[in-house]
């Protein structure tokens, strides 16, 4: 059992109550973070599809890209600083309404995924953007989008501060009985609220299938924010291993696992991603090899795998039923929602249909898999029944 | 009847001789969750240190090591349907295989308890 020093590791803002807690911490993204807490991994992930989990994401790379000299006309100001990332992404930002996220996708000039991110339009400050990125990316991802805005926009890290997921069908009712304007947000939405004096950026988002917010607070109100959610006998703190078994069941691309700089979105199943109005003018980097495999296909396919017998992990071959190397899956384990093992990898287009029967090599030996459809849980974000 | 340790987290149970093999409390709670076994097929025959079993946890694959060289005689089918019973009870229901001990004079290269438990202070 390997020791690793934890020298040259970041702390969050969270760091005492997670070792307090009980938290097992390992090295992720160059923060010390916990991987799981006493309970174990298996209680955290069934507690988080039933209640509320509680995570530490403060490693991920909030910030906003706010314009340096505003018009005073939203309308103008948002299609100013849209204008700035959109040649970087995959996304309309410019069609996004005010407090809207979005998903996008920064893209290099071979139609590969430098990082998957969350966009959004600032619901009062026109010409802001929130923008978070993932943790291992974003010294990049910041000098990039820094870098494309010059002297137009100032791009104002906050990822010194903390940024908190509560995740789970209760997630709601805790979060709204310490801010009860949260109850107004439809899934992809975010607003700021203010909470015991100070201010809170919530967005109703996450990584986990279920419903849930993400809260960027300052660093010192961290604990107080903490402790308060999990004051509510609802709310459980949770790992890194449970945040990846449950992206995982809900068939959510990982970077640096299932995504890289050598896949396009159409490969990676997220052509929703490459959004219509930026399709129709082919004006994103990489845009001829993506609308050309959107057109005529990719050679490779992101598809989910139900797994027979032993979990099929990262690198691990998929082979058809004949037993030629097919694939490689990209991230797989234990979904302990279904009881049984899943993947996510690359295969070629005629062989992404679900149904298909395929194989993984474990440890030398063929097993058994199956190509179903995405998410392995279904999806419960909260969507409303009317837009406003 | 003795049990001995393997700086790997293996343990041994002696009952004449046969060895009943498993992982250690110790080792159990470091891997956490177990959710799959690959159990050796009977009648394998084990050379000491070589791979004899998979214990899987929800984050990773660990190998399990033959302790001392012999073959295989029994295996414990109830871990195939349920796991946790590694984590739950390793020293008893948790066991993993039994194996025809070859060579006793290998046990005297394990740890004993007092050994063990300095390993994991």
């Amino acid at each position: 059992m390997a020791e690793t020093t934890a020298e040259d590791l970041k702390t969050t803002p969270l760091f005492e109550r997670h070792t307090a807690a009980g938290g097992r911490m390992v090295p992720f993204g160059g923060y010390s973070l916990p991987v799981q807490y006493p309970c174990g991994i298996m209680t955290e992930h069934k507690w988080t599809r039933e209640q509320a989990g509680l995570f530490d994401v403060s490693h991920m790379g909030p910030s906003f890209l706010v314009l340096n000299n505003p018009s005073g006309n939203a309308d103008a100001d948002h299609a100013a600083i849209s204008a700035i990332i959109e040649p970087l992404i995959s996304g309309d930002i410019a069609g996004l309404k005010p407090g809207q996220v979005r998903y996008t996708l920064l893209l290099n000039e071979t139609g590969g995924v430098i990082d998957d991110l969350m966009v959004a339009r600032s619901p009062k400050d026109a010409g802001t953007l929130y923008v978070v990125v993932n943790a291992g990316t974003k010294e990049g991802d910041f000098a990039r989008i820094a870098s494309a805005a010059g002297d137009r926009a100032t791009l104002k890290r906050a990822d010194d501060g903390a940024l908190l997921a509560l995740q789970g069908p209760e997630a709601v009712g805790v979060l709204a009985s310490l801010i009860p304007g949260v109850v107004e947000l439809g899934f992809m939405q975010h607003g700021s609220y203010e909470f015991e004096g100070e201010t809170i950026i919530v967005a109703r988002a996450g990584y986990t299938g279920e419903d849930g917010f993400e809260l960027l607070c300052p660093a010192p109100f961290a604990t107080k924010l903490w402790d308060a959610l999990l004051a509510d006998p609802r709310v459980k703190p949770i790992g890194l291993g449970a945040r990846d078994s449950l992206r995982l069941e809900a068939g959510l691309p990982l970077y640096g696992h299932d995504l890289d700089e050598t896949v396009s979105p159409i490969e990676a199943d997220l052509g929703f991603a490459v959004s219509k109005r930026r399709r129709e003018a082919a004006d994103f980097p990489g845009a001829s090899r993506i609308l050309a495999e959107r057109e005529n296909g990719p050679s490779r396919k992101r598809v989910g795998l139900i797994v027979e017998g032993a979990p099929a992990r990262e690198g691990a071959e998929i082979l058809d039923e004949a037993g030629t190397v097919v694939g490689v899956v990209t991230s797989g384990g234990f979904a302990p929602s279904l009881g049984k093992a899943i993947a996510m990898g690359f295969v070629p287009p005629s062989l992404a249909v679900a149904g298909t029967k395929l194989q993984v090599s474990v440890r030398g030996r063929q097993q058994s898999a199956e190509v179903v459809a995405t998410p392995f849980v279904p999806h419960r974000y909260f969507r409303k029944a009317t837009s406003s | 009847m003795t049990t001995k340790f393997t700086p790997d987290h293996e343990y041994i149970r002696v009952e004449g001789t046969t060895g009943i093999v498993g992982i250690t409390p110790y080792a159990q709670e470091a891997l956490g969750d177990i959710v799959f076994v690959e159990l050796p097929a009977v009648g394998k025959v084990l050379k000491k240190g070589t791979e004899a079993a998979v214990v899987e946890s929800v984050k990773a694959a660990s190998e399990i090591y033959a302790p001392v060289a012999g073959t295989v005689t029994e295996v414990n089918e109830a871990l195939t349907g349920e796991p946790g019973l590694i984590n739950s009870d390793p020293e008893a229901a948790g066991w993993i295989y039994k194996i025809a001990i070859a060579d006793a004079a290998e046990l005297d290269g394990l740890l004993d308890d007092a050994g063990y438990a300095d390993l994991t202070k």
